[in-house]
């Protein structure tokens, strides 16, 4: 293993440090202002590194990262579309890179039309009539409409609504978001299918029920065929149905979740409309709502007045309150803009189908070699089961620390839970036919070797900068945190 | 895989050791082979009460995090304490040093819907 260490390893005795920004004035004030109170007592112990070397420390790490702009990524329920540089410029432009949140309104009528469009264009693509731009993650959306959920309820006299409902092929975030809002959760099996089982539903649904939540396509890549009924069934029950948009790839340009019955829903625009994400964001999670959910959005909401200047208005005795500062992520929300915008109607449905072609294409050179446990035709991505390679000694972890050998990414692992041993994959329509193939090919090759060299795969990686992870040990003693050797 | 006779299981892949009024709960072999390399098990204090169904705790391992489920209702007289700094025991002698909780019953008719191992092997 090629150990590059850290920043303060790289200290060279003869020092080269640029001194730090400073002088003489600025530090007396700081003496005055913060002596006794929060002056360090002795310097920081900052690595006195020359310039050179922590650019050279930080690129070679950077070059150890493996993205999007790297190779193939097929991180399933993630989208790991690419990003097209044509965001980066708008996202640059310095009307909207360089406006502040606090300026006057007036002043920054372009970056609120661009955020109100951003909101219609929304609206349309999922059937919902309302759009907040605020929260800035996925789970956050969830939250937000679940906390409008329970706003409704409340503002109809309709306390009892304690309960949340989801399927057990659920993304973690929903109960999760569920449990922040104080609400029990309730899951319910499957069906044979991986689908919702209706029957498990109605035994669920009792005037105590907020609502229920459902990815559609669900985490099996599946479409819910039975989705409208789904609905009616929650809303005749007197609950709301809550749509995780995650798998929005799918759907764009085809299908709308509003059309479909549900009530509110989230979108991930760093994966759908492409906006550079992993490592934990900058991401943003719009919520579109029916008209019922609208008065409870959060503030403000951006209006239009009978002039055609748009205002930020916090008038909304109904609402939540703010879920984030300001308007939201507003990096991602341009990106996302830009994203609509270059692909119009037609394209962003384009995408789409050739997301939905693209997963079924791979499934279709892989699917000799694997399990697929629920076998109804994938949307835009598909979940494997290595059951018939553990049974040689590999597991679904192996498989995926083999195909880093090949020069891929790894799918997303041992999720969904209904799925033993899964491997998640989604290739995102961004992949060639060639690049498709080629992770096909390293698949059933690793299948191969699952039978004829198991050690192989269950050693994996062999070509990757470091061996195979100690998780047990990263995960029970998780180490952060650097303390210089004492002198001695 | 082995599920011995002497003891009694849920369909939530616990095992229940029955000594008089008190019973010693863990996971089952099974649980422990598909939560793969347990780190971590967070467990209620002694003198906790659970109604059985309850979720008592959480197992938590590289793969996933998992409930745990109070098979029958009672007072929590003994936590396994060893498994603070040594979780992986869960995994590596699940019907032994592994144990999780001990709870003093409360209605002792919960035992009627527990699972022989015969019956629980059935299921899987």
């Amino acid at each position: 293993m090629n150990e590059e260490g850290l920043i303060f390893e790289r200290e060279v005795p003869e020092g080269g440090c640029l001194p730090l920004p400073g002088d003489e004035a600025t530090d007396a004030l700081a003496e005055s202002l913060l002596a006794g109170v929060a002056l360090r007592a002795q310097p920081a112990p900052l690595p006195d590194v020359p310039e050179w070397e922590v650019v050279r420390h930080f690129t070679r790490l950077s070059q150890r990262n493996w993205g999007v702009d790297t190779g193939f990524y097929p991180l399933g329920s993630c989208t790991m579309k690419h990003n097209p540089r044509v965001n980066e410029v708008a996202a640059r432009l310095p009307g909207l890179a360089r406006v502040h949140p606090d300026q006057h309104p007036a002043q920054v009528q372009g970056m609120l039309r661009l955020l109100k469009t951003l909101e219609e264009a929304l609206a349309e693509i999922s059937g919902m009539d309302a759009v907040t731009l605020q929260p800035p993650a996925g789970a956050q959306g969830e939250l937000t409409a679940l906390l409008c959920f329970q706003a409704y309820h409340r503002s109809r006299g309709d306390l009892g609504r304690t309960r949340i409902i989801v399927p057990d092929s659920s993304h973690g975030t929903n109960p999760a978001s569920a449990a922040r809002c104080g609400m029990t959760v309730q899951t319910i099996q499957s069906n044979a299918q991986g689908l919702t089982d209706l029957s498990a539903l109605d035994a669920a649904l009792d005037d105590t029920v907020a609502g229920f939540m459902l990815t559609n396509p669900n985490t099996l890549g599946v479409f819910e065929p039975q989705v409208e009924e789904v609905c009616r069934r929650v809303h005749g029950a007197g609950g709301l149905v809550y749509c995780d948009g995650a798998n929005m790839n799918a759907l764009v340009g085809v299908a709308r979740p509003g059309d479909m019955g549900f009530d509110a829903l989230h979108f991930n625009v760093h994966k759908t409309f492409s906006t550079p994400h992993g490592g934990g964001g900058p991401g943003a999670g719009p919520v579109a709502v029916k008209r019922h959910l609208e008065a409870f959005l959060p503030v403000p909401r951006i209006v239009e007045g009978a002039d055609g200047m748009l205002r930020l208005d916090s008038e909304y005795p109904q609402s939540i309150g703010k879920v984030h500062s300001f308007s939201g992520n507003i990096g991602p929300l341009v990106r996302a803009y830009a994203y609509i915008v270059n692909h119009g109607p037609l394209g962003l449905r384009e995408v789409t189908e050739r997301a939905v072609l693209n997963a079924n294409y791979l499934l279709s050179r892989v699917r000799e070699a694997y399990d697929l446990p629920y076998a109804s035709p994938p949307m835009h991505e598909f979940v494997l089961s290595a059951d018939r390679q553990k049974a040689l000694g590999c597991r679904g972890l192996d498989v995926a620390k083999r195909l880093l050998d090949y020069g891929f990414h790894a799918p997303t692992v041992y999720f969904p839970l209904i799925v033993s041993e899964a491997l998640m994959i989604e290739p995102t329509e961004t992949e060639t036919k060639r690049s498709l193939d080629a992770f096909a090919d390293a698949l059933l090759a690793i299948a191969r070797e699952c039978e004829e060299q198991p050690d192989l795969v269950k050693e994996a990686p062999h070509r990757a900068y470091a061996a195979r992870l100690d998780e047990v040990l990263a995960a029970r003693r998780l180490d952060l945190r650097y303390e210089p050797e004492e002198e001695g | 895989m082995a599920y011995p006779s002497e003891l009694k299981y849920t369909e939530e892949h616990e095992w229940v050791k029955v000594d008089g009024d008190t019973v010693t709960v863990g996971i089952t072999s099974y649980a422990a082979e598909e939560l793969g390399d347990i780190v971590f098990v967070d467990m209620p204090g002694a003198g906790a009460t659970v109604a059985k169904g309850d979720t008592f705790g959480t197992i938590e391992s590289v793969k996933t995090v998992a409930d745990l489920f109070a098979p029958v209702s009672g007072e929590i007289v003994a936590v396994n304490e060893a498994l603070e700094d040594t979780p992986e025991t869960v995994g590596e002698d699940p019907y032994g040093a592994g144990w999780i909780i001990k709870i003093k019953m409360s209605d002792p008719a919960d035992l009627d819907a527990l699972l022989s191992s015969e019956d629980y092997a059935a299921k899987l």
